[in-house]
C-alpha cells in the first residue's frame, strides 16, 4: 500500500473553478497607471499570493476586487474582475452587498474603538444577519475560534479591544471579517507588523481557513508565500509577470525577472 | 573656532533658549495665577450659603444670593446646548466626510467668520431677529444667542476630531459591508466621540461665561424664572451690574459670582481633560 504524499500538488487553476477571475484589468490612479492588463484567475478555496517590489500594485490590485478604491477620486479601470462569474464592475453592482461577500484584513489592524464581543458582532447584527442575543453568542465564539483568538480573550469579551497585543489585534479583525460569512479574504500583509509568533498563529489560519473560503493574500516574505499559499502570481511595475502552482513559481521559476525578485537580486 | 569651544556655545544657546521660552511658559499662567489669588482674596467671604439660595437684595440692601443667574445660567447653557450641539456635530461630520464640496468650503469659511465675530454683535443680532419678532427679551433669545456662539466653535472641532479617525478604521467598516452612514455612526463617530466630548465642554465653558450675547437678549431678572418667553438672570450679567454699581457689599457678591464662574469654567475643563486621557471609555 502506497502512502499519499505528505503534500500532493495543488491542482493547477483550470482544474478549479475560479472564484475570483481578473480579465484584462488595468487601473489607473488619475494619470499614473496602476495596473496593465492583469488576466488571473484565484481558484475556489485556494489561497493565491500576490508577490513584487514595493509599488507594484499589488495592493491596488486586491483592492480592486472589493472595489475598495472606489472612495478614491479620479480612479478609472478597465477590464473587469467577476467574483463567481459576476461582474464586480458591472453597472449595477450593489457595492455594500459585494463588500460582504468580499472581507478584507487590512496590513495595519483596525479594529473598532469598541467591546472585543462588540467587534466581532457589530457586523452581524448591521448586515442583519442575526439579531439575537443567543446567535450572536455563539457567531461570536464561533469566529473567535475560527480566528485561533478564543481562548485568549474568552474571559474578557467584554473589554476594550485596543487593549489587546497587535497579533491579537489582527487576529480579531480576521474573525470580524469571517462573522459576516464572505466568500472570499482578502489580506493585505496582515503579518507585516507581527512578531514571528504571531506571524505564525496567521499563517497557520490562513492554512486553515481555505478548506472554507478563498484566499488572496499580499506578502513581502517569500519564506511566508511559500509557506501558506497554493498558488503565487509576481507582480511588478502593475503587470502580472507570472502566475503558478506556489512550488513551481519558487523552485522553476520560467521569467528571468521573477527568479531575480525570489532570490532576492533586487525588489 | 575649535570643536570644543563650538560644542559650549551650542550648550549655552540651548540654556538660553530654554530660559527664555520657560519665562514665556510662566508669564501665561501669571494671569491665572493672580485673577485667582484676586478672587479669592475679595470674593471668598461672599460666598456663604445665601449665595447660593437667596435672591439678590434690593439696591443698596446687604444680603442676598444668586440663586436665580445660578439657575439662569444652568438653563441658558442647557437649552444653547440642546439647540447648537446637534446642529453643529452634524455639520462637523459633513465637513469632515463631504467638505471638499462648494457648500462645505463655504460652511467653513462661514464658521471661521463667525468664530472671529465679536459677541455682541451676536447679542445684536439675535436681538433684531428674536428678541425683536417676538417682542420681548427671554431666556430663549439668550439662548439661541448662545447657541451661535456654539456652533462655529463645536462645528470646527468635530471636523478636526472626524478628520483625525484613521483612514484604516473607516475603511474597516467599509469592507465589512457597511454602507457609508452607518460607517460613519458606527465606527467613525465611536473613535472621534472622546475628541468631540472635549470640544462640546469647552464650548460650554465658553458660553457659560460671555455678558455680551446676554445684555440684550436674556436681559436678566431680578426674579426666579425658568419660563422660555421671560428674561431671565445669568451669572456674567449681574456680575456685570453688580460690578458698575455704587455697593461695597455688591461688589463683593460680584467678586463671589466672578470666583464661581471661574470654578466652573475650571471644572468642565478638567472633565475635558480627563476625557482626552481616556480616548475610549
Ligand atoms: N491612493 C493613491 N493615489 C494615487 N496613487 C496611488 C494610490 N495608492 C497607490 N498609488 C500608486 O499606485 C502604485 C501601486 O501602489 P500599490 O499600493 O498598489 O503598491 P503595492 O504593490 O501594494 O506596494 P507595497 O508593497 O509598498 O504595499 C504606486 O505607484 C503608488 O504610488
Ligand atoms: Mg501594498
Amino acid at each position: 500500500m502506497t502512502r499519499p504524499s505528505p503534500r500532493k500538488p495543488p491542482p493547477e487553476a483550470h482544474e478549479i473553478r475560479p472564484a475570483v477571475e481578473a480579465k484584462d484589468f488595468s487601473f489607473w490612479y488619475g494619470k499614473n497607471q496602476a495596473l496593465k492588463r492583469v488576466s488571473l484567475q484565484m481558484p475556489d478555496r485556494q489561497v493565491t499570493a500576490l508577490i513584487g517590489p514595493s509599488g507594484c500594485g499589488k495592493s491596488t490590485f486586491l483592492r480592486s476586487i472589493n472595489r475598495m478604491n472606489d472612495l478614491i477620486p479620479g480612479i478609472q479601470h478597465e477590464g473587469d474582475i467577476t467574483l463567481d462569474g459576476d461582474s464586480v464592475y458591472r453597472a449595477d453592482q450593489d457595492v455594500v452587498a459585494l463588500r460582504k461577500r468580499v472581507g478584507m484584513v487590512f496590513q495595519k489592524s483596525n479594529p473598532f474603538p469598541k467591546s472585543i464581543y462588540e467587534n466581532v458582532a457589530y457586523g452581524a447584527r448591521v448586515n442583519r444577519i442575526t439579531s439575537s442575543r443567543s446567535e450572536l453568542d455563539e457567531l461570536v465564539e464561533r469566529s473567535l475560534r475560527q480566528a485561533a483568538l478564543w481562548d485568549e480573550v474568552r474571559d474578557r469579551l467584554h473589554s476594550s479591544a485596543l487593549g489587546l497585543s497587535g497579533g491579537q489585534q489582527q487576529r480579531l479583525c480576521i474573525a470580524r471579517a469571517l462573522a459576516v460569512s464572505p466568500r472570499v479574504l482578502l489580506m493585505d500583509e496582515p503579518a507585516s507588523a507581527l512578531d514571528p509568533i504571531a506571524t505564525q498563529k496567521i499563517e497557520e489560519l490562513v492554512y486553515e481557513l481555505k478548506e472554507d473560503y478563498t484566499i488572496v493574500i499580499v506578502t513581502h516574505n517569500m519564506q511566508q508565500a511559500a509557506r501558506v499559499s497554493d498558488r503565487t502570481a509576481f507582480f511588478f511595475m502593475g503587470e502580472l509577470i507570472e502566475v503558478g502552482r506556489t512550488e513551481e513559481i519558487f523552485t522553476n521559476p520560467k521569467v528571468e525577472q521573477t527568479e531575480a525578485y525570489i532570490t532576492g537580486r533586487f525588489g | 573656532m575649535t570643536t570644543i569651544a563650538l560644542h559650549r556655545r551650542r550648550i549655552l544657546f540651548s540654556r538660553l533658549m530654554l530660559t527664555l521660552t520657560g519665562i514665556a511658559a510662566f508669564v501665561v499662567v501669571v494671569p491665572l495665577l493672580l485673577i485667582f489669588y484676586y478672587l479669592v482674596t475679595a470674593g471668598a467671604q461672599a460666598l456663604n450659603l445665601d449665595f447660593f439660595t437667596q435672591l439678590p437684595a434690593p439696591a443698596g440692601e446687604a444680603g442676598g444670593g444668586m440663586a436665580n443667574a445660578l439657575l439662569g445660567t444652568f438653563l441658558l447653557v442647557f437649552y444653547a446646548g440642546l439647540m447648537g450641539i446637534p446642529i453643529a456635530v452634524g455639520a462637523g461630520v459633513y465637513l469632515a466626510e463631504a467638505g471638499n464640496t462648494k457648500l462645505g468650503t463655504f460652511v467653513r469659511f462661514i464658521a471661521d467668520v463667525m468664530n472671529g465675530t465679536p459677541s455682541i454683535v451676536t447679542g445684536i443680532f439675535v436681538w433684531a431677529w428674536v428678541v425683536l419678532m417676538m417682542g420681548r427679551f427671554s431666556l430663549l433669545a439668550g439662548s439661541v444667542a448662545l447657541a451661535v456662539m456654539l456652533l462655529p466653535m463645536v462645528t470646527r472641532t468635530t471636523e478636526e476630531m472626524v478628520r483625525l479617525v484613521p483612514r484604516e478604521l473607516k475603511e474597516g467598516g467599509m469592507a465589512l459591508g457597511f454602507t457609508r452612514w452607518r460607517t460613519t455612526l458606527g465606527v467613525v463617530l465611536p473613535a472621534a466621540r472622546s475628541g468631540i466630548l472635549t470640544g462640546i465642554l469647552v464650548a460650554l465653558a465658553r458660553i457659560a461665561g460671555e455678558t455680551a450675547p446676554l445684555l440684550f437678549t436674556a436681559f436678566g431678572n431680578p426674579f426666579w424664572e425658568w419660563r422660555l418667553n421671560e428674561p431671565i438672570s445669568a451669572l456674567p450679567l449681574l456680575i456685570y451690574q453688580y460690578a458698575i454699581s455704587p455697593y461695597d457689599d455688591w461688589h463683593r457678591q460680584a467678586w463671589a459670582a466672578a470666583l464661581v464662574l471661574i470654578g466652573l469654567v475650571l471644572a468642565i475643563s478638567l472633565v475635558a481633560r480627563f476625557l482626552i486621557r481616556n480616548p475610549y471609555r
